[in-house]
């Protein structure tokens, strides 16, 4: 008996050693009269627990405004509001901050209603000002927020005024399709608590990692209450924030979000296997298959969201490049140019394999640049050609390449198709792709060679040294909007990856994408600027600039207790409704 | 102390795995880089001999089918026995064991591509023990050269070398093997690589032996039959390739075999962080890579095949300079070893 006794003295010490965080998040404050607050439709919930959440790397700050890295932005969301808020699940806009807008006639003008009586994390009142202040810190050019160039359309930056407390209106030098699309994951800060960070010119050195809980505060449902480095950090409930459910019960209904600092993937799921976090992920889907065996036993429940917006392409070097510069790469660039070779190694790679193999059968075999996750914006039009080397070998020989005795393959100078594709190490999944499509090419009698190597040597070879043959790569996640990919497609893109740096469209196709993108960013009718945007994908899909692989699906965990999960295909995929999630009394008791 | 039958044994063990290893292209079923796609992570086969018709003298196995469910699951198909053939003449060659299509003969089961890990870890062995070969040699070559002259000459050859000898053993080798592997070309073709590590590694294992056979020398000529050789006018490089060098075989012998494994290792931590060979060619360290994945290591067992491989082989090599050096000390004390 004493023996069991210590056993469960034990037990009980390690689940509050390890949980560690008995709540003493603060109760919500009752609501004021004239407080606009938004209501609610998920389902009633309960309130208190912790959401626990096991995360690979330690966000770097807490300033929305400078956050680059994901671990910061995953945190942050939980602790800002924004005016318009994208809902993850019907990748449509819905008011947040703002509760109405109007758009000119003229799709210049933007009239912003704020939501009256509510109030920061800290208790003070939102108004206008604020609005106004944040707008310009994320357009100060000195603050050098990696957002900024979202809020400058048709190269200026849009200007904000304020009509009153409650109003402000955004002014845009030209019509912006996107529209109120902008402002979701726009922070509004308090000017309360920043204005003299940045009269100092010290705001860069606000609201980061170090600064004291009561020196922080936001329009989010949570507020900072603890970091530990190494260990991890916790957010508690924001008592003044501004949704409510159905029975006017402030949310959000959790007491705390405890983020545990795990370090790996391996890490990651083990915690989660344990019981230690309550929800999961961006695990790979071997990780899924080796957890779903499990989910009976141990009281999680795994699911597989569809595809997501991230797709993985092979692309060739086709840079400008000195001859003198890499000989070798310039020579070979002979056989990149030619349409010809792109499509025969499209119709040679075997997308099915990848996703059989790479993803585990949990993804999509792709052809174009936009995922089905992108429900709004997919050309199903789209020709999906099956997997063929005989046309693949037809379309070599009409470009004068050629075969020995031994099949191997040869171009038109008689030297050998050998090539290397460079990707990122730390991405199983896309080594896998690439040693899969070797290994297609070779049926072609090319020598592909796969090079893992770390990513950041990786991305300098692609966008500084161009030092390069060829390179399996992953884009998407942010928004599903045609806007988010402008900086691929343009020609003067940032992430024009195939061929960075050029100075005008280096080739007729890459024009006629250039004006196509820029009249579907000024086009506000969602048909009209489909249709435009259908034809982009047509054009992607028939240059190859990009040979598309595949898409991975959304897997997502969680603990059963946690209900009103809805997790989404949009990042961030499960805490995007972390207001109106709550525990199960059941749950409640197991986490405290 | 090993029984003289013991050591005989695994004497019998280390000659055949070398055997096999040596000639894999004859014992593997497969090529080590031809993918059956449909078959990925596949559990090993398993060998019958037994079925409703009775007892069978000539091993079968069942035909695995793909099952629908989470990961890859398979099952076999108890109405297709396939007889598995020994000595068989397959399109590419002979083989020492085949089963014919549609049937796969996964002993050691398949890896996320369906590629055979027992072919695999076969040709592995090759590229593992050949890199551990050469650079045993050549870190051997390199440590007599230079532990000789040391031990020899003395004075500030002596110095120098035994300094130079204590700054390698300092360094932290993996930091100076990525530098050196980043500063080469994107691509190298599998014999350049092999060269390569061979060479890295070897270069980096010199210090260890040099010492001891600096040591050896050292007491070597100070014999009385070395004064006296000297004493009637034989040169210093008589006396060391005559007298001296002689006197340190026994250490190099055994030396040669504590080394292999620690090379084999070294080549499987390189190839494991993807400095050695790469894919598709199998090497025991880049097939050990999978464990960089603990899910799909825990899901799928048969991945940890070349991990036996490489701590068997290297026991062997380990209970063999074992044997040699009891021999030697045996042969030294004036017993004989049986």
């Amino acid at each position: 008996m004493r023996r069991f006794g210590t056993i469960s003295g034990l037990i009980t010490a390690v689940m509050f050693g390890v949980a560690g965080y008995a709540s003493s998040a603060p109760p919500p404050e009752p609501i004021q009269r004239g407080e606009d607050l938004q209501i609610s439709s998920a389902e009633l919930g309960e309130y208190g627990g912790t959401l626990v959440v096991g995360q690979r790397a330690e966000p770097k700050t807490l300033n929305p405004v400078i956050a680059t890295d994901a671990p910061s932005r995953e945190v942050i969301g939980r602790m800002i509001g924004d005016l318009v808020h994208i809902n993850r699940v019907t990748q449509q806009t819905e008011p947040a901050l703002a509760s109405s807008w109007k758009l000119s006639k003229d799709g210049r003008s933007f009239t912003v209603n704020l939501r009256r009586g509510i109030r920061f994390s800290d208790g003070r009142p939102f108004t206008a000002d604020d609005v106004v202040f944040s707008i310009h810190l994320y357009l100060d050019e000195k603050v050098h927020s990696p957002n900024r160039d979202l809020l400058i359309i048709g190269g200026k930056p849009i200007s904000v005024v304020k009509i009153d407390d409650h109003i402000v209106r955004f002014e845009m030098s030209q019509p912006y399709a996107a529209a109120e699309r902008i402002f979701d994951s726009v922070a509004i800060l308090p000017q309360h608590l920043l204005q003299k960070n940045y009269d100092q010119g010290s705001f860069t050195q606000a609201f980061t990692l170090n600064t004291a809980p009561d020196a922080i505060a936001g329009l989010g449902p949570f507020r900072l209450k603890q970091y530990l480095p190494g260990q991890r950090l916790v957010l508690e409930r924001n008592p003044y924030y501004w949704k409510a459910d159905r029975n006017n019960h402030r949310l959000p209904y959790l007491d705390e979000i405890a983020f545990l600092f795990v370090g790996n993937e391996d890490a990651q799921i083990l915690r989660f296997q344990s019981g230690e976090t309550t929800v999961i992920s961006r695990f790979s889907p071997d990780s899924f298959s080796a957890m779903a065996r499990e989910q009976q036993n141990r009281g999680y429940e795994l699911l597989d969201l569809g595809p997501s917006l991230e797709y993985n392409f092979l692309f060739f070097n086709l840079n400008d490049l000195p001859t003198d510069k890499f000989p070798y790469i310039s020579r070979e660039q002979m056989w990149f140019r030619d349409l010809k070779f792109r499509q025969a190694v499209s119709l040679a790679v075997d997308r099915q394999s990848i996703v059989k193999l790479a993803y585990a059968g949990r993804g999509m075999p792709l052809w174009g640049n936009v995922t089905p996750g992108s429900k709004l914006w997919i050309n199903r039009d789209l020709p999906h050609p099956e997997r063929s080397i005989p046309q693949a070998k037809e379309l070599l020989k009409s470009a004068g390449f050629s075969w020995d005795q031994n099949e191997k393959l040869f171009d038109t100078q008689h030297k050998p198709v050998e090539f290397t594709i460079i990707t990122s190490s730390s991405n199983a999944q896309r080594v896998k792709m690439a040693t899969l499509i070797a290994d297609d090419l070779a049926q072609l009698g090319m020598s592909v060679h796969v090079v893992p190597l770390e990513f950041r040597a990786v991305v300098d070879r692609v966008f500084q040294s161009n030092d390069y043959e060829a390179c399996v790569l992953g884009l998407g996640g942010g928004d599903a909007d045609p806007n988010g990919d402008m900086n691929v497609w343009m020609s003067n893109g940032s992430t024009h990856l195939w061929n960075m740096h050029e100075s005008k469209p280096a080739t007729p196709w890459e024009a006629q994408l250039d004006t196509l993108l820029n009249q579907q960013l000024v086009t506000l009718d969602y048909k009209k600027r489909k249709r435009i945007y259908d034809e982009v994908q047509t054009i992607i899909a028939n240059n190859l600039p990009f040979i598309f692989l595949a898409s991975p699906n959304v897997l997502v965990g969680a603990m059963k207790q946690v209900a009103n999960f809805h997790p989404a295909s949009l990042e961030p995929y499960v805490l995007w409704n972390a207001d109106e999630l709550y525990l199960r009394q059941q749950g409640v008791a197991a986490v405290k | 102390m090993l029984s003289p039958r013991k050591v005989l044994g695994v004497s019998l063990v280390f000659a055949v795995a070398h055997c096999a290893i040596l000639f894999a292209g004859f014992f593997a079923p497969y090529s080590p880089i031809a993918q059956h796609r449909e078959y990925a992570y596949a559990p090993p086969t398993r060998l019958h001999f037994v079925d409703a018709r009775g007892l069978h003298i000539r091993p079968f196995i069942y035909r695995s089918i793909p099952t629908k469910g989470e990961g890859f699951q398979y099952r076999d198909d108890h109405n297709s026995e396939y007889p598995v053939h020994f000595l068989a003449r397959t399109s590419d060659g002979i083989h020492f064991v085949a089963v014919d299509a549609p049937a796969n003969l996964f002993l050691m089961g398949s890896d996320g591509y369906g590629r055979d890990i027992f072919s695999r870890v076969l040709f592995g062995g090759r590229v593992s023990l050949l890199a551990a070969a050469v650079a045993t040699l050549l870190s051997l070559l390199t440590g007599v050269a230079l532990g000789g002259a040391a031990g020899h000459f003395g004075g500030v050859i002596d110095v120098v070398i035994m300094r130079g000898s204590e700054l390698v053993l300092a360094l932290p080798w993996i930091y100076l093997l990525l530098a050196i592997r980043a500063a080469l070309p994107l691509h190298l073709d599998p014999t350049r690589t092999l060269i390569l590590l061979a060479a890295v590694i070897g270069v980096m294992g010199w210090a260890r032996p040099a010492r001891l056979i600096r040591g050896a020398v050292l007491s070597a000529r100070e014999r009385p039959f070395v004064t006296a050789a000297r004493g009637f006018g034989a040169s210093e490089w008589y006396l060391l390739r005559r007298h001296v060098l002689p006197q340190t075989f026994g250490i190099i012998a055994t030396q040669a075999v504590i080394l292999t494994p620690q090379f084999i290792a070294a080549e499987a931590t390189l190839s494991f962080l993807g400095l050695g060979i790469g894919e598709p060619v199998p090497s025991w360290g880049n097939m050990l890579s999978a464990f960089q994945q603990f899910q799909t290591v825990s899901s799928y067992w048969w991945l940890a095949s070349p991990l036996v491989a490489l701590v068997g082989i290297s026991l062997t090599y380990f209970v063999l300079a074992d044997a040699l050096h009891q021999a030697k000390a045996g042969i030294s004390s004036g017993k004989s070893y049986a």
